[in-house]
């Protein structure tokens, strides 16, 4: 709730604010899962340039369709869109900032990071495969505590979201049964458990329901401090989910061998990485009709990229690597231009 | 009504200045409020055109089936709306179950029974009722009431039928968590308690007194006062303010989404959870894209359908209590 309020109060900080008339108005529309930091970044960027941002979170294939209308400077996605998809609207596609995604869950007298789970064993919960917190494959990775023999309840996101994109991208890479299954995708259908509709109804649910687990973004799981699970990465480590395990997913990231930095970071190797990392994208057209307005917003996120990295932390994001912002920023240079061909970024 | 035209008439035959102006004037007015009246309707009109355009390709794909398939898979593009009718219908009967004697209720008492300094008090805050945005249900709903709601009804209510032919399907929670079906009907039912009860209240107050007393004058009592006199002479209003009721409960939305649970499965139990039209929409429109986008689209025209049909019920049922 705070991350919300706080985010909510931002907005109108950035919507009220009056500043010069020469003062640009940028305009973006799309994911939820980043609205926080940028309207964090927005106000700061208007504190300092007198620039504003509007940005409207209505979910990622709202910013996709809005884009694709021509009705925002920028459009903002959670799930990347495929090279052909980019090249066919003419978008180009950058990473803005990173975030992961937690199992959360309400077991009495199991701390929070005490619970140990593999990918296969998430993806059975929530196949309804495991049905009872004392099965034997969860009790072999938690010598040690003391497992309730009740039911699990899974509590989903109810409403489409890029969050249950990532996790659904997830347990598909590690189970099979899942990639047969429900599959991976904004949403799905889950064959067991409740849905709640937001982070905050996922959370309110699994704080109400004894021995129910969830899946919600780190930054809301730590901030309402719910007990999350350690994962099992890749490497065959379990790690805690904090920002020193999501820039370790990162780090071994290939952000090139995707058009339009379009990777996944779920599943990545390395000892340390954790494995439900995520960067969240933004799309802007590769000539737009707007070259000044695209100018404007490319120059909002060359101000955040090199200022923002604090605020992106405070609020339990995860900045980019310096090497992919300056790959971000020669991919500005080299593909967008304006009508007489000359790069509509120029720092 | 007669003496207004006699006025007319007379100052037709004076032939007043005033009267030159007016038929001009008349003409615009007409025009105006015809214009209103029209314009409502070409915006309904639009409403439904635009929803059946959108939700023809889910029409045209899934044909009848679209009805009684109870798949909704969007991975796959297989979309059914079976789950989320039944789940619609049930909230609103349970609504309409909980809150119909409830509101009467209040109308009653305080059209009979209640003292007149309590009267304005109480009349106020069931009318406050309804100026509660459906946001702060939904959410207190969630955050209040379903914790308490799984405490103490789920979890003793379960235990008890536990084993029990019908009602142990029925009244059994696999999951306490408070939220479902029934709690989802119990909320709608909040909502829509001002409606039914400030109309049935208003249509209480018109019954002349006369009527009213003349009972009471030939010895009945207080009950057959209401069973047999005020009941029959409001019975038709009375339905027409319950299908308000029932309008808004078919139709709601952000509170039931909250505390419905949001399964796509259909379950014997009311304490399961399940979903309903316009909580389904409410949840997946905004990421939703391609023909996932137009069988919301065609979720939303059999909403419309379901209540149409509602409201002609009504019709018919008031139509045979008039003739009655």
């Amino acid at each position: 709730m705070k991350i919300m309020s706080f985010a909510m109060a931002a907005g109108f900080a950035v919507a009220s604010l009056t500043t010069p008339a020469s003062a640009a108005d940028i305009t973006g529309a799309g994911a939820t899962f980043p609205f926080p930091i940028y309207a964090k970044w927005a106000e700061a960027y208007n504190k300092e340039t007198g620039n504003r941002l509007n940005y409207q979170s209505i979910g990622s294939s709202g910013g996709i369709r809005q884009i694709r209308a021509k009705t925002v400077d920028f459009g903002a996605t959670d799930a990347p869109l495929k090279g052909e998809d980019l090249q066919k609207d003419g978008f180009v596609q950058f990473p803005a900032v990173m975030g992961g995604v937690v199992a959360v869950y309400n077991l009495q007298g199991v701390a929070s990071g005490q619970l140990k789970l593999t990918g296969e064993v998430l993806a059975d919960i929530f196949n309804g495969k495991i049905a009872k917190w004392n099965d034997a494959k969860i009790a072999q990775l938690n010598s040690g505590v003391k497992l309730p023999e009740a039911a699990i309840t899974p509590v989903y996101r109810s409403d489409g979201s890029g969050t249950t994109s990532v996790f659904t991208t997830y347990l598909s890479q590690v189970s099979e049964g899942w990639k047969s299954g429900p599959g991976a995708g904004s949403s799905v259908q889950w064959p067991v458990g409740q849905g709640g509709k937001g982070n905050e109804g996922v959370a309110a649910l699994v704080k109400q329901v004894p021995n129910s687990i969830g899946y919600v973004e780190y930054a809301y799981a730590k901030q309402n401090s719910i007990p999350f699970a350690q994962l099992q990465n890749k490497s065959g480590k379990f790690v805690s989910p904090d920002a020193k395990t999501f820039q370790a997913a990162a780090a071994n990231a290939d952000w090139k061998s995707a058009p339009g930095y379009g990777i996944s970071l779920t599943n990545q190797p390395g000892d340390e990485a954790w494995p439900i990392t995520a960067p969240t994208f933004i799309l802007v057209p590769k000539s737009p009709e707007k070259p000044e307005q695209v100018a404007e917003a490319l120059k909002f996120f060359d101000w955040s990229f090199k200022n923002g990295d604090k605020m992106a932390i405070e609020l339990d994001y995860v900045p980019l690597p310096d090497p992919v912002k300056e790959q971000v920023r020669a991919t500005w240079k080299s593909e967008i231009k304006n009508a007489s061909g000359q790069p509509v970024f120029t720092q | 009504m007669v003496a207004l035209s006699q006025e007319r008439l007379a100052s037709r035959k004076n032939g007043s200045v005033r009267r030159s102006s007016q038929p001009g004037f008349d003409r615009v007015f007409r025009i105006a409020s015809l214009g209103s009246a029209l314009l409502v309707l070409l915006v309904l009109a639009g409403i439904i055109g635009a929803m059946i355009y959108g939700g023809w390709p889910a029409f045209r794909e899934f044909g009848f089936g679209f009805i009684t398939s109870s798949v909704w898979n969007v991975n796959e593009d297989q979309y059914g709306a079976w789950v989320a009718i039944v789940g619609t219908l049930s909230t609103a009967v349970i609504a309409l179950a909980i809150g119909v004697p409830l509101s009467l209720g209040i109308a009653i008492f305080l059209t009979q029974f209640c003292p007149p300094w309590l009267k304005r008090p109480v009349a106020t805050v069931i009318e406050l009722l309804a100026a509660v945005p459906s946001i702060i249900y939904g959410m207190w709903g969630l955050f209040v009431f379903a914790p308490l709601f799984a405490k103490y009804v789920q979890v003793p209510v379960s235990s008890v039928v536990e084993g029990m032919p019908i009602v142990g399907t029925i009244l059994y929670a696999r999951t306490p968590s408070g939220v479902g079906v029934l709690t989802a009907g119990i909320i709608l039912s909040f909502m829509i308690i001002p409606f039914i009860a400030s109309i049935a209240r208003d249509i209480l107050d018109q019954i002349p007194s006369v009527l009213r007393e003349s009972a009471y004058g030939i010895g009945c009592t207080t009950w057959e006062v209401v069973r047999n006199v005020l009941l029959p002479q409001a019975g038709v209003s009375i339905i027409g303010a319950i299908m308000l009721g029932l309008g808004r409960a078919l139709g709601e939305t952000m509170a039931v989404t909250f505390v419905i649970g949001n399964a796509n499965r259909l379950s014997g139990s009311i304490f399961d959870p399940g979903s309903t039209i316009a909580s389904r929409i409410a949840n997946e429109f905004n990421e939703a894209i391609g023909l996932q986008l137009n069988a919301l689209m065609a979720l939303g025209c059999i909403l419309f359908l379901v209540t149409f049909v509602v409201l002609v019920l009504a019709r018919l049922l008031i139509a045979r209590v008039r003739t009655a």
